[in-house]
């Protein structure tokens, strides 16, 4: 892990120290990081302080001067407007429904099926976890047909999933990456202290509520925030599964909004929907950066 | 250890083989292997995977040799959907347009998070600001990215993207009405928003390289080029080649882009493979012809599942 490999790197990389000290050098380094700084904060930030000003400026300055620093008049209207009549309020709440189901489903999933197969062991397990982990070659291009049709008629509950939070709540559990984490962290646990729990008379429900779970908060978060974030991003799949505007996400509304909604406010719009990722990604950033690279991994 | 922070390991203390190893035999968690509080465990998992993965995707192999539609009982009508599929005068200009996308995704994003990430790993003070920023574009949802990079691509003189090139003299550019500059403009966006996990991933792997070996170098008489050329890009070698294979796998299955942007427009020039697959199945007014949309889906699987497999033993072989 990053926060672990960090530790030489305190001393030098790729330059050398002696290097660093001379002024040549020193100044190259600067004038790079510099422009390098300016160059992410104009493609980082930019766009979003672009957002950000579009969202409480009128229309029209908008349409006029889309760069000028300063608006000619400040509208805040658009967020009260996107918020109520818009009734981006509605989507937010059902954009947070989904996002929260398919935390709770995911985790479930994952914590259960990873500690059987990490601490308890069946016999079985060997087959199981293979199972799972055949899914993550699988690109997700094969379901979408197959899981489609699977939601409109599915095995034993006999009525159709088609307009329920269940059509994107109980797929997102089947997310074998959850349970490979969750997995590889509990059979790392120590041994001996599921040992001891035995000898106290703990049974397996207690282990896994008592000791299991209260040792296992790291993965629980990176889990959970991966869990928020893919479902906050997901688009394709809610717009399938919910054809009804009602029950639509905010990513599946905003495009259709587009057509009929005034500029400024279709604008606070995005600005609104972009709030909590933007805000998880701030409060938990460590997390986010030192995990990163299995972000490209949940894609698959 | 260059490829440390590419796959799930949350605790490192122990390899992952840990957990094929058996139960001890006696003791007394080994008593308890298998029985029902095992099967309560197992449960959800074993329902979830059966109901959303395993027998979905069974069904698709399945549902490539049938024509179903939701009306009459599915028919099996042998390679029919194959045919269809490759009668289909779009399948090439699908498959062209998803190379192409993937090609200039490359040209674009596979040399500047690599540029930038060697810089960062240089930087001293404020790295956490550099990484947060170049980060922040991966945490915009994506919708909104599109949507408002929409209007920044409007081809009018007062459009953002047609100012900016105005105040150099150039412009104004319809980028995405014009047929040779939609699919960069596509591409630009995409890698604008998935430039700073890449980043993030090289960054880990930089500051893993054994500070030792650039210290031999220097003793060697290597110099700053020398030392990047011989020491740095080999060690990322893995990683390298990693995110090469996941931005395939990503880059052939693009639809959010192609969709919002421009809706496989203009003249079918930014049609790609699952936009083509979409329409097989849902936007056909007649009922969605879900054989074609199934077999197309699986022939792209198949090829992305040999990169998947390339990745999993790379990752399992580098860092192990």
């Amino acid at each position: 892990m990053a926060t672990a490999a960090e530790k030489p790197t305190a001393d030098r990389g790729l330059l050398a120290p002696t290097d660093r000290k001379r002024p040549s050098v020193r100044w190259s380094i600067r004038i790079l990081h510099g422009l390098l700084l300016a160059a992410l904060a104009v493609a980082g930030l930019g766009p979003m302080l672009w957002l950000a000003k579009a969202a409480v400026t009128p229309t029209q300055d908008t349409l006029r001067h889309p760069m000028s620093l300063w608006p000619g008049g400040i509208d805040l209207a658009n967020l009260t407007e996107a918020w109520t009549r818009v009734e981006i309020d509605k989507y937010f709440l059902n954009t947070i429904a989904l996002a929260a189901g398919s935390w709770a489903v995911q985790l479930l999933v994952a914590a259960t099926g990873g500690y059987a197969l990490a601490v308890l062991r069946p016999r079985i397990g060997r087959y199981v976890s293979g199972a799972v982990l055949a899914t993550l070659f699988v690109p997700s291009v094969v379901l979408l047909v197959p899981l489609y049709l699977t939601i409109l008629d599915p095995p034993v509950v006999g009525t159709s999933m088609l307009n329920t939070f269940w059509a994107v709540w109980l797929p997102a559990g089947a997310n074998a990456f959850n349970v490979l984490l969750m997995q590889r962290f509990f059979a790392n646990l120590p041994r001996e202290v599921f040992e001891a729990a035995r000898v106290d008379g703990a049974g397996p429900y207690r282990l896994f509520w008592s000791i299991v779970l209260p040792m296992s908060r790291p993965v629980i978060g990176v889990v959970s925030v991966f869990a928020v974030i893919a479902s906050w991003k997901d688009f394709l799949w809610p717009m399938l599964v919910l054809p009804d505007p009602a029950l639509q996400p905010l990513s599946v509304r905003l495009p259709a909004l587009q057509q009929f909604v005034e500029l400024d406010v279709f604008l606070a719009a995005l600005a609104i929907s972009s709030l909590i990722p933007i805000g998880l990604f701030l409060v938990f950033q460590r997390l986010f950066l030192s995990s990163a690279g299995l972000g490209g991994a949940v894609k698959g | 250890m260059t490829t440390t922070d590419t796959r799930p390991d949350t605790g490192s203390r122990t390899g992952p083989r840990t957990a094929a190893r058996p139960g001890r035999p006696g003791s007394a968690l080994a008593r308890a292997r298998g029985g029902l509080p095992t099967l309560v465990f197992l449960a959800p998992m074993l329902i979830v995977f059966g109901v959303f993965s395993w027998l979905p995707i069974g069904r698709a192999v399945v549902m490539s040799f049938q024509r179903t539609n939701l009306v009459t009982d599915p028919v099996f009508v042998g390679f029919a959907n194959f045919q269809q599929v490759f009668a289909d005068p779009l399948l090439w200009t699908a498959v062209q347009n998803t190379g192409y996308f993937a090609l200039l995704a490359l040209v674009f994003g596979y040399p500047v998070p690599l540029v930038a990430a060697i810089l960062m790993s240089e930087v001293r003070r404020l790295r956490g600001l550099f990484s947060a920023l170049a980060y922040l574009p991966v945490v915009v949802p994506p919708v909104v990215a599109v949507l408002l990079w929409k209007l920044f691509y409007d081809a009018g003189e007062d459009g953002v993207f047609n100012t900016v090139l105005a105040w150099f003299g150039l412009g104004p550019v319809a980028w995405l009405q014009d047929s040779g500059a939609v699919m960069p403009s596509l591409v630009l966006e995409a890698t604008w928003a998935a430039a700073g996990g890449t980043v993030i991933i090289y960054l880990a792997a930089l500051v893993g390289v054994d500070p030792s070996l650039y210290e031999a170098a220097e003793i060697d008489g290597a110099g700053v080029w020398r030392k990047l050329w011989h020491i740095t890009l080999p060690q990322l070698r893995g990683v390298l080649l990693i995110t090469f294979i996941l931005q395939i796998i990503g880059t052939a299955q693009v639809f959010l882009e192609p969709f919002l942007f421009t809706d496989g427009g203009p003249a079918n020039r930014t049609l790609t493979l699952l936009l083509l697959i979409y329409r097989y199945a849902f936007t056909n007014s007649l009922g969605g012809d879900y054989g074609a949309a199934a077999a197309l889906s699986l022939m792209l699987a198949v090829v992305l599942a040999a990169f998947s497999m390339l990745y999993f033993r790379l990752t399992r072989s580098w860092s192990s």
